[in-house]
């Protein structure tokens, strides 16, 4: 046998979960309560179930269920972790198991009545639920021992994995107490933790997916083989909003794999034996496309009619005093427009899923980020009712939010072309790299303009910003909660709540229309907002003569922790000691998803072009659940931010992507990365998320370094463009 | 047609499209996943293995160019350089979402092979070839320099 090989998952991965789970499993917290005491759990701690979470083996094996999608940004561990911390397991034996898709149990807290993963949410929504989890399957292995032993619950001590009394000397494993602990009815009241007695909760434990991830065992959607399985590649129009006029299909029939050609409302479905054979297929198509709806504007024409846009008063997100007048009284006047071009997620692993579809239920495999959405979007496509769809939930080879899609657009393609098939096989449905760069749901393309003015002593008394570009919740389901008075929440985040103390201020929003489709993308609203307010920030206090860290820190007396992490990323990058000639730092402060972050850039500037050669990073995310998590994503979000500000660009050519993969739309490379130095404020605060706070500071700080180091500002991204 | 080779040291036969990429005939044909699909066009390193030792792309590397020759695959890879830089992975929990990563190890056994005590200079330039768009740079970085302390001592 060749090593490493690994056999095909077939059919009876579900039996084989059973089977497995039969064989180890004792208490099974949640799963095999009786109806009658899950509901009163139900009842006594509101909509969700509690301890859907955790099941413990007899082999003492602690799994534990998680309601989030692990891409990269180390949920899994943390969701384990925090777990772990209340059921005082032995880290050693902790595993993660993907939660089936069922809102019930597995909602998002913040999402109202949604599973899904997003928003940096997971810990934040998930930390009193598991620690809950995790407390109450402690009481009942504690309260089992108390049974066997003949002495009082009070008296008995859990330390990794071992139940013990030490008055007796006895002790057991969680294994030997389960079938014990399995038949007590389910604790609703079990205090937690002083956090001062957090063993787990703070340390540095190691990713649980390291290891999978680091040999080639780790399982994404694209990995997924089941007996059968068919591949298909989709034909998409080359201009958003144009559909199948008529399509040949005799040549790619003739390629050798190609089984069959089924036409779909996003394009032509080539469905072959492999992956190979399918690409072959799609590149003998012939198709004539309808493109009478289609968008067939440039980019740059985009553009231009959103600058006009922003010359007109918006609809209002923010107002505060009257701006106009203090821009007339201002001793100095600032004036600066923004462009933002579009963006592509490109995540490593492409978009792909695999279906198995019958005429009773519909499977799924995916590194699915919105199990409840893409359960309902599935159902429609499949005709069937949502709870007849389930989801297998793999690793997602990132995201960075293209995997949470409103309409489900990869999942329900493929459930399309299962259903054209009539269900004869199962379908592994593959985005190529192109189909990809150029499908679309981008980071939507905006232009800002900003008025600030300072009074004759340089304190700003006036801050007038527009913003003009495509709303991504418009026409969601999400739309009722986050679209208010014509203003799309996301589209102004981060400018909305400037933080800076600014009397007179305003900051309105143009809707526009445009035939691209757009997504949030990691950091969403913040990914412009932040470089828009934090330029301006830095320009204003040039022209008041002042150092930008201090201006910054002066306007942030009410906002305690912008100034705790502002602080202590000068203090460590040692801002204000002397630099080289042709160097410069720049510093920039931002808050997203309820995390503060601080980034001071070094630049070096030779010629016309600069080198970021360090990056000091301060971040409070409330309670630290694991400090090497939170430095890893404050890393990667600070190379995922430069990724985009260095050189990233989706341009349209009269409506056609002129992007296509990784030579033309490029993201960063490991020459271009930065030494990157992260410091966490300690906190007590609850914890919030760290995958998406590290991305919006960067950009600014880059740019007020390159200011720094050659005077020149830079006001549109990319920052190399050509 | 069927081709000939080694892959991570036992003789295989395949029956294929000697067109197919090297990539989908390890993927699906033989069944060896751990060998990832990112850009098709040897543009980001996902799908590196090693063809007679040398790191190959192959994505863009036709499995009948390589009939009689050795392939070996993330599955596949051992040795001491092998442990050292996969050991320095999980030590410095270098992953991330992980897809790009087997093909960073790959580049990054080839560089070590190569070159036992690399600068960050020749660290770059061997792996500028693998993307990874999670950004764990800083920690390839520093576990190929782990790794490479591990082999001294």
């Amino acid at each position: 046998m060749i090593p490493g090989f690994r056999n095909v998952v077939t059919g009876s991965r579900r039996t084989f979960l059973k089977g497995s789970a039969a064989a180890t499993a004792g208490l099974v917290i949640g799963f095999n309560l009786p109806v009658g005491a899950r509901k009163a759990v139900a009842q006594a701690t509101g909509t969700f179930a509690p301890n859907a979470f955790v099941r413990i083996g007899r082999d003492d094996t602690v799994t534990v269920i998680a309601k989030h999608l692990e891409m990269g940004q180390g949920t899994y561990t943390g969701l384990a972790t925090i777990l772990a911390e209340e059921l005082d397991a032995d880290w050693s034996q902790v595993r993660v198991e993907a939660a089936p898709a069922d809102a019930r149990l597995y909602n998002n807290l913040h999402f109202g009545t949604l599973q899904g993963t997003g928003g940096s949410t997971a810990i934040a929504n998930s930390y009193e639920q598991l620690r809950k989890a995790g407390a109450a399957a402690r009481a009942m292995l504690v309260e089992a021992a108390a049974e066997v032993w003949g002495v009082p619950a009070r008296e008995i001590t859990v330390e990794k994995g071992q139940v013990k009394h030490q008055a007796t000397g006895r002790s057991a494993r969680f294994g030997e107490l389960v079938d014990r602990a399995a038949m007590r009815p389910v604790p609703t009241d079990v205090p937690l933790k002083d956090p001062q007695n957090f063993t787990l909760i703070g340390t540095r434990l190691p990713r649980i997916d390291s290891k999978a991830k680091t040999n080639g065992t780790a399982l994404f959607a694209l990995d997924v083989r089941l007996e059968g399985m068919l591949t298909a590649l989709v034909a998409r129009p080359p201009r958003f909003g144009a559909t199948v006029k008529s399509f040949r299909v005799d040549r790619t029939k003739a390629v050798p794999g190609v089984i069959d050609v089924v036409q779909i409302p996003s394009g032509v479905a080539v469905v072959a034996t492999g992956f190979w054979a399918a690409k072959t297929g799609r590149d003998e198509l012939e198709i004539e496309w309808d493109e009478s709806n289609a968008e067939t504007r440039s980019s740059a024409e985009i553009m231009e009619t959103y600058r006009r846009l922003a010359t007109q008063p918006g609809a209002v997100a923010r107002r505060d005093g009257d701006v106009a007048r203090a821009l007339a009284g201002a001793a100095k006047r600032i004036s600066a427009a923004f462009e933002f071009p579009y963006l592509a997620h490109t995540p490593m692993e492409p978009l792909n899923c695999v279906v198995r579809l019958s005429a009773t239920e519909c499977e799924i495999w995916a590194g699915d980020q919105f199990q409840t959405v893409d359960q309902m979007n599935a159902a429609t496509a499949a005709g069937l009712r949502p709870e007849r769809v389930k989801i297998h939930t793999v690793f997602a080879g990132g995201s960075f939010g293209r995997r949470a899609t409103p309409t489900s657009d990869y999942i329900v393609e493929a459930v399309h072309i299962a259903k054209a098939l009539g269900g004869r096989a199962p379908i592994k449905l593959v985005w190529t790299r192109e189909d990809d760069v150029r499908g679309g749901r981008y980071r939507p393309m905006y232009f800002h303009a900003l008025e600030a003015g300072l009074d004759a002593q340089g304190n700003p008394i006036a801050w007038q910003h527009r913003i003009v570009g495509q709303s991504i919740l418009e026409g969601t389901p999400f739309a009722q909660a986050m679209v208010k008075n014509g203003v799309d929440l996301t589209s102004v985040e981060g400018a909305q709540n400037l933080p800076y103390a600014i009397p007179n201020l305003t900051v309105e929003l143009h809707t526009t229309k445009v035939g691209v489709p757009v997504l949030w993308w990691r950091s969403v609203g913040s990914t412009h907002t932040a470089f828009a307010t934090e330029v301006v920030i830095d320009e204003l206090a040039a022209a008041a003569g002042r150092d930008p860290y201090q201006f910054r820190r002066a306007l942030l007396a009410g906002h305690p922790r912008h100034r705790a992490v502002l602080d202590l990323a000068a203090e460590k990058a040692g801002w204000g000691t002397p630099l080289p000639a042709g160097k410069g730092r720049g510093i920039a402060v931002h808050e997203s998803f309820n995390s503060f972050v601080a980034q001071v850039a070094e630049v070096a500037v030779e010629g016309d072009t600069f080198r970021v050669e360090r990056v000091v990073c301060a971040v409070d995310c409330g309670v630290v659940i694991n400090p090497d998590v939170v430095r890893a994503q404050m890393e990667g979000g600070i190379g995922f931010a430069l990724s985009a500000a260095l050189a990233e660009a989706i341009t349209l050519d009269k409506g056609v992507v002129e992007q296509s993969n990784f030579h033309d739309y490029t993201p960063l490379r490991i020459a271009d990365m930065p030494k990157v130095e992260v410091h966490i404020v300690p906190s007590r605060e609850p914890p919030t998320g760290v995958g998406e706070p590290g991305v919006p500071p960067l950009a600014p700080a880059v740019a007020n370094a390159i200011f720094a180091a050659k005077g020149e500002r830079i006001r549109s991204l990319p920052l190399r463009r050509t | 047609m069927t081709i000939s080779l080694n892959l991570n040291g036992q003789p295989i036969s395949l029956d294929v499209d000697p067109d197919m990429p090297l990539l989908w005939a390890i993927r699906e044909v033989v069944g060896l996943t751990g060998t990832k699909f990112g850009c098709g066009m040897a543009q980001c390193g996902a799908c590196t293995v090693h063809l007679d030792g040398e790191p190959t792309r192959s994505c863009v590397t036709p499995v009948g160019a390589v009939e009689g020759r050795n392939v070996t695959t993330i599955e596949g890879v051992s040795g001491r350089v092998a442990q050292a830089v996969q050991e320095a992975w999980q030590r410095l929990d270098v992953v991330q979402c992980g897809y790009c990563q087997s093909g960073q190890i790959m580049s990054a056994i080839a560089l070590l092979q190569q070159t036992p005590k690399p600068t960050d200079d020749e660290i770059d330039a061997a792996m500028n070839g693998n993307i990874c768009r999670c950004a764990t740079y800083v920690r390839i970085r520093a576990a190929i320099h782990e790794a490479a302390r591990t082999m001294e001592g």
